[in-house]
């Protein structure tokens, strides 16, 4: 039976319809990451460094906020892994460093990666890291042990009703062999 | 099955080919509407089977039977065959039937692509049903299949469940295609949009979701094969992606996919009630806007699946008023049935039993579902038994009732036969008081906290799954009944007139019973 052509206009219609609800799959992923980004919704802090200009910034001396570090190991890793500081009181437009340890107690050489996130999430905005180990994947070697710094500043913008806020890494194995 | 070709055709086509090619090669909307059907009873039965795995293990608390892995296999499967094997394929083998004849069309708009879409099944579940006996076994994830429990953590036989997904989808994909073009261009003159049957508009509405969300998942499902396969971090924290966004993805699929298993039914029962009320249905207009809106807000709630994931206060409030308005054009639809009822010389034969009780239980899922869209409540509510009875109270007696339903009140057009009334009510009240035994205690070891997914649990809950699992087995011992009833009827009975049901409205009656091979050739004269 020869297909007439209005069917065949709307079955075109449909399948192109298809073939961007396809394409939408695949554009909620960026939207998803922009969205995240813009809201500072599920703590996701920028990852890449901070530009700190000293003379643009003025300390805000009358306000002093908690941060609080936090580690945890993603599923099977090894590694020892903590804040050499847990808890620092600071103010808003001060750059402050913190140091984390790590230590891979394996016996072969590991790569891993720290994942940063930020509660309360509308906090997640206000937090630069101007150096970070997380902004690059860390390997070492068997026993070998690590001190690696993590400088930030927190902005003066940052919304009054925030009084502390904790910044949580957790560490995944990301090995090349243990590549699933 | 050959009592379906008895009976004199009105024109002058040959009749259908003979032996078992006929079913392989065939393009005719009536065939492949009762491969449908069947195959869609196969699956019914295999994923009921699974069911009796996991009601046989949960009799009693402590583990009995089957190990743990096993029963996540079992779980996952019998969500999996149950939503894409038994109801959706049995929706559609009731669309291949009836809406050609609804719109009096003499066929589907594309029979070759009809053929495809039907024998993509047969292939894509055996694939999957062959993961169970793969090493590491078959998917063990559950329906939802979240990431990475999915990806990371999943058995190698993940490649062949995705594999599996993408032909479910392109054979829904091909099947939604085909109703729309049929809807829209095969109409006979005079047939406009809103003198369409119910069931005609609901399965439009449907065919317009499956084309939306399948794609989707097909997506989400690829972007799974990626990150397993080919190293990418869609859903993995460590490469920089995140696993809630898997979530976001797939029910953005999921929640359009429940009313896919939902709208058809509505369609159907929306047939049966005037039929046996003897009275037209009342605000027909109204039923084909509240279908439509609720297709439209299925796709702005989904999130109401994820409120422990974390969300910010806005968010979980938002999802939460959009769910509940929901509830507006679906009461809109109850009060609609139940005032078509009101006053109407009413008779309960077998398909009304069943629509009617659709309209009962379905509302009660309804309002479990309302109790679950309440965000606060929710964290108490969430993954446990009080979801499993929610989505079982619309999905059982509401998508399997509809479908039953919808088998008796056109069993005599298709197959020529009366079905027997008797077997048919014993089939009705053994469903009705099992399926209720099933699914009701669940509601309260759910409240009093059993978690979904387990194959053991507290004492404390040992009595209510008892009586759970004694309704399970008399609700899937009694589908056998309703086989035998099916197969008598195609085998003979009393002879079916043309409209066998007084009140009964519509184009197919109008044709004789069983329906000839080839109908509306020339397109009927539509008032
Ligand atoms: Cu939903």
């Amino acid at each position: 039976m020869a297909m007439d052509s209005s069917v065949k206009k709307t079955t075109l219609k449909l399948v192109l319809l298809t073939l961007t609800m396809f394409g939408f799959g695949f554009a909620m992923v960026p939207l998803y990451d922009v969205f995240c980004e813009v809201t500072g919704i599920n703590g996701k802090t920028n990852n890449t460094p901070y530009q700190y200009q000293t003379e643009k910034v003025t300390i805000d001396k009358s306000r002093t906020v908690t941060i609080q570090f936090v580690t945890n190991n993603n599923d099977k890793m090894g590694w020892d892994f903590y804040p050499k500081t847990t808890e620092l009181k600071v103010h808003p437009g001060q750059l402050e460093s913190v140091v984390f340890f790590a230590h891979n107690p394996s016996e072969q050489a590991m790569v891993a990666q720290a994942i940063p996130s930020i509660t309360p999430f509308d906090a997640a905005d206000y937090l630069h890291k101007t150096e970070c180990f997380c902004f690059n994947q860390q390997r070492l070697t068997s026993g070998e042990k690590v001190d690696m710094p993590m400088r930030f500043v927190i902005d003066q913008a940052l919304p009054k009703h925030i009084k502390k806020l904790t910044l949580s890494y957790t560490l995944f194995d990301v090995t090349p062999s243990h590549s699933n | 099955m050959s009592a379906v070709l008895e009976g004199h055709t009105t024109d002058h086509h040959h009749g259908p080919a003979k032996g078992l090619w006929r079913w392989v090669l065939t393009t005719n909307h009536k065939d492949i509407g009762t491969l449908y059907l069947w195959f869609s009873f196969a699956m019914f039965l295999f994923g009921g089977t699974m069911a009796f795995v996991i009601r046989a293990e949960l009799f009693q608390p402590g583990m009995q039977i089957v190990d743990p892995n096993f029963f996540n296999q079992m779980t996952t499967m019998h969500g999996l065959v149950m939503v894409f094997g038994a109801v959706m394929p049995a929706f559609v083998g009731l669309a291949n039937w009836m809406v050609p004849m609804m719109v009096g069309a003499p066929d589907m708009a594309m029979p070759r692509m009809n053929n495809w879409s039907f024998w993509i099944l047969p292939f894509a579940f055996a694939m999957l049903s062959s993961t169970l006996f793969m090493e590491g076994g078959g998917p063990n994830f559950g329906w939802t299949f979240y990431a990475p429990l999915s990806t990371t953590y999943a058995p190698p036989s993940t490649v062949l469940f995705i594999l599996s997904v993408h032909m479910m989808g392109i054979s829904s994909i091909m099947g939604a295609i085909n109703i729309i073009a049929t809807v829209l261009n095969l109409r006979a003159p005079g047939m406009t949009l809103m003198k369409m049957p119910l069931f005609v508009w609901t399965w439009l509405i449907t065919a317009f979701l499956l084309i939306a969300v399948m794609p989707v998942l097909a997506g989400v499902v690829t972007m799974m094969l990626m990150d397993i396969s080919f190293g990418t971090s869609f859903f993995s924290a460590a490469g920089g992606g995140d696993p809630v966004l898997f979530q976001h993805v797939f029910w953005f699929f999921g929640h359009p996919e429940v009313y896919i298993m939902i709208l058809p039914a509505f369609g159907v029962v929306s047939a049966i009630i005037p039929a046996f009320a003897r009275k037209p249905l009342f605000g027909y207009t109204s039923m084909v806007y509240a279908t439509a809106s609720i297709a439209f807000l299925s796709f702005i709630v989904w999130a109401h699946h994820m409120f422990t994931v974390g969300m910010p206060i806005t968010g979980e409030l938002y999802f939460m008023y959009a769910t509940m308005l929901i509830a507006v054009p679906t009461g809109v639809k109850v009060f609609n049935w139940i005032t078509t009822m009101f006053k109407g010389a009413l008779t309960f034969e077998t398909p009304m039993l069943f629509a009617v009780a659709f309209v009962i239980l379905f509302t009660i899922g309804g309002f479990s579902g309302l109790m679950l869209a309440i965000a606060p409540a929710d964290f108490q509510y969430h993954d446990t038994y009080f979801v499993v009875a929610h989505f079982h109270y619309v999905l059982v007696p509401g998508a399997i009732f509809g479908i039953m339903a919808g088998v008796y009140y056109w069993l005599p057009k298709w197959t020529g036969y009366m079905y027997d009334e008797t077997m048919g009510k014993v089939h009705f009240w053994l469903s009705f008081i099992g399926m209720n035994l099933a699914f009701f205690p669940m509601h309260f070891t759910g409240l009093a906290g059993m978690p979904r997914r387990i194959p053991d649990y507290a004492l404390q809950f040992a009595n209510f799954n008892m009586i759970s699992s004694v309704g399970a087995f008399l609700f899937g011992f009694t589908q056998l009944l309703f086989l035998f009833i099916v197969i008598k009827c195609i085998m003979g009975g009393k002879k079916a007139s043309a409209k066998p049901w007084e009140g009964a409205e519509g184009l197919e009656w109008m044709l004789p019973s069983p329906a000839p091979y080839h109908t509306f050739t020339t397109p009927p004269d539509v008032k």
